[in-house]
């Protein structure tokens, strides 16, 4: 292992991914270094779920590879976690928001074993941490989407990973729910964990991340906001004039 | 048919027990096919199994049932794996491929059944039966294989009851947990066609999608945790089968399959409309109410309105003032009356203490759940 890769948290190297004839990612270099807040930027169809769900080997490339601290994610599963776009499940489950947070703790359970006591207890905490502690026993349907949002948010917390992928956890989310979201991530970050999260709102892009990723199917650029998020990062991305008001 | 029959008469105690048995499986397997979405795999699965009954009667020449299980048994795992191999591979739905396999299967099974009615061999008559299902013909073993197959599944259930539920839930996310979640769909949609097998003999190829699908969405209605909406399922299951076979039992003339899915289906049409909660009718309800409820406040706090400018809050007005207010009836007023906040003397009213009391907290309400 080259010795400069060991402070990237993900590195991934010329991913193609394609679901039928026209590539979704189309020769992907990124380098994501440890401890950043990153945000994932580009417009519909660019491919931003697809890289996310290509890092967690959901889907499986046409070519490249994708290392995690340096090595395949099989190996790595317990150090990530990941929180799916929030209409992807069905909310009408038959369950309760504590049991899905307890989800979290399936992976360092492994095969078999049932939660207890223990995992009990954490995903409580988790539960406290994100606000939603009073909505426990709460039928899953019977929460709002913020609340399942959160709900989301305390199942990655669980898993006490170094890295966690976002899949726009800010869609969908009043004012409130999206500060509290933000300042869980800012902390996570402060206790020097990774965490990628694809985002919409270019608006918010220097307020609330210290880490940038244009995506287009190509990767446009990578690197500290305060450095590349900028209108000729976002006309390439765009393809269109784009004039953000940075606050410079 | 006394009630007494169904603990001396043999026969109708096996095909009682048998039934109740499949039932059971059928309810608790059924749930998880409801729960992913994949309601018709069961319809699709029962009539992909014809082609493998008439082929394991072409190639061994006997109506052997265990054979003939077994041959359906095939058949229903190619027809299954097909279809997700289908909607994996290609761009069709999943609508799509179950159609296709459907039909494609049930054909071809048809056109055996009529092959095998052309050929020379005496043993030929019957195997139509597997259409519409015969449960006279359950003997003991058929019902010792079911209770051993019931058992298994149980047990695999329960011991994968945590990577299971999680597939139904978050599929994507079972897989970024490090879980194999290919060997859990194996897994499940095997015992899936294990079940609609080992029913086809009692229900039939063309009903069989019911027993699955009926007592799990009749109990779906019922609770809304996974574990009592199992346990539900397979006892409404069971139960579809005794009453079945005792309806069909007490008349003469009454195939015993459909009589079964019937009654499944009339626990799945009580339970839509007066199930708690999730029932047609608490809905209704809890509609009506929630408006007449908040037809009241709005009266309320329109009174309010006009009594707070007032040094006595109790100072009566004329009925007639509230006319621009839409959304209030002399019922509503005599409601609030029965409430004790307002006071009616012919056409005056006033507000008493407790009905400032309720209508300033109704604000306060307002207030709070306004961010």
């Amino acid at each position: 292992m080259a010795p400069a890769s060991t402070s990237n948290a993900i590195q991934v190297d010329d991913l193609t991914v394609a679901y039928d004839f026209k590539p979704v990612l189309w020769d992907i270099d990124l380098v994501i270094p440890e401890g950043v807040l990153m945000a994932i930027v580009g417009p519909n169809g660019a491919g931003k779920s697809t890289l996310i769900k290509s890092i967690l080997g959901i889907i499986k490339p046409i070519a490249g590879s994708v290392k995690v601290f340096g090595r395949p994610y099989s190996e790595q599963v317990s150090k990530v976690a990941y929180v799916p776009q929030k209409g992807s499940v069905d909310w009408d489950f038959p369950t309760t928001a504590l049991d899905v947070v307890m989800m979290g703790t399936y992976g360092s359970l492994g095969w078999i074993r049932r939660p207890g006591q223990k995992e009990k207890k954490r995903s409580l905490e988790a539960l406290e941490k994100v606000g939603m502690l009073a909505f426990k026993n709460r039928q899953i349907s019977q929460l709002s989407g913020g609340q399942q949002q959160r709900i989301f948010l305390a199942r990655a917390l669980v898993q006490d990973a170094l890295i966690y992928l976002m899949d726009e956890p800010f869609q969908g989310v009043d004012a409130t729910t999206e500060r509290a979201i933000i300042n869980i991530l800012k902390e996570l970050r402060k206790s020097g964990k990774t965490l990628i999260v694809v985002h919409h709102d270019l608006q918010t892009v220097p307020e609330y991340f210290d880490w940038v990723t244009f995506l287009n199917v190509k990767s446009i650029a990578s690197g500290p906001v305060k450095d590349i998020f900028n209108d000729d990062n976002l006309t390439k991305t765009y393809g269109i004039n784009y004039k953000v008001a940075v606050n410079k | 048919m006394q009630l007494s029959d169904f603990f001396t008469d043999y026969t109708l105690r096996t095909i009682t027990l048998g039934t109740a048995i499949l039932g059971a499986i059928c309810g608790m397997l059924g749930s998880f096919a409801v729960l992913r979405k994949q309601s018709l795999l069961g319809d699709a699965i029962s009539h992909a199994a014809l082609p493998g009954i008439a082929l394991a009667f072409i190639i061994t020449g006997v109506k052997d049932r265990n054979l003939i299980l077994i041959g359906a048994l095939i058949s229903g795992l190619v027809g299954a794996f097909w279809i997700k191999g289908i909607v994996k591979h290609t761009r069709l739905k999943s609508d799509t491929a179950l159609g296709l396999i459907l039909s494609l299967f049930f054909g071809f099974g048809m056109l055996l059944l009529t092959f095998i009615q052309k050929m020379p061999n005496a043993n030929q008559a019957g195997l139509d039966k597997y259409l519409f299902g015969q449960a006279a013909t359950l003997v003991e073993q058929d019902v010792w294989v079911m209770a051993v197959v019931t058992g298994v599944s149980l047990f695999v259930l329960l011991l994968f009851w945590k990577e299971l539920k999680l597939l139904l839930f978050d599929a994507d996310y079972t897989k970024t947990l490090g879980f194999n979640t290919q060997f859990l769909d194996i897994l499940i949609t095997s015992f899936i066609v294990i079940a609609i097998v080992l029913g086809l003999q009692t229900v039939g190829v063309v009903l069989m999608s019911a027993m699955l699908l009926a007592p799990a969405a009749a109990a779906r209605q019922w609770t809304n945790n996974l574990a009592k909406m199992v346990a539900l399922a397979s006892m409404f299951g069971a139960l579809s089968g005794v009453v079945g076979t005792g309806i069909s039992a007490s008349q003469s003339n009454l195939s015993t399959g459909p009589v079964i899915v019937l009654v499944a289906a009339s626990f799945v049409m009580f339970s839509f409309v007066f199930a708690p909660n999730r029932g047609l009718l608490a809905r209704a309800i809890r509609f009506r109410r929630n408006r007449k409820d908040l037809n009241l406040k709005k009266t309320l706090t329109f009174m309010h309105h006009i009594v707070r400018n007032h040094e006595n809050i109790s100072h009566p007005h004329s009925i007639r003032i509230l006319n621009n207010f839409h959304g209030f009836t002399l019922k509503t007023l005599s409601v609030l009356e029965q409430r004790q906040f307002i006071r009616i003397e012919g056409d005056q009213w006033s507000m008493t203490e407790e009905g400032f009391t309720e209508a300033t907290s109704i604000y306060d309400q307002l207030g709070q759940t306004d961010d």
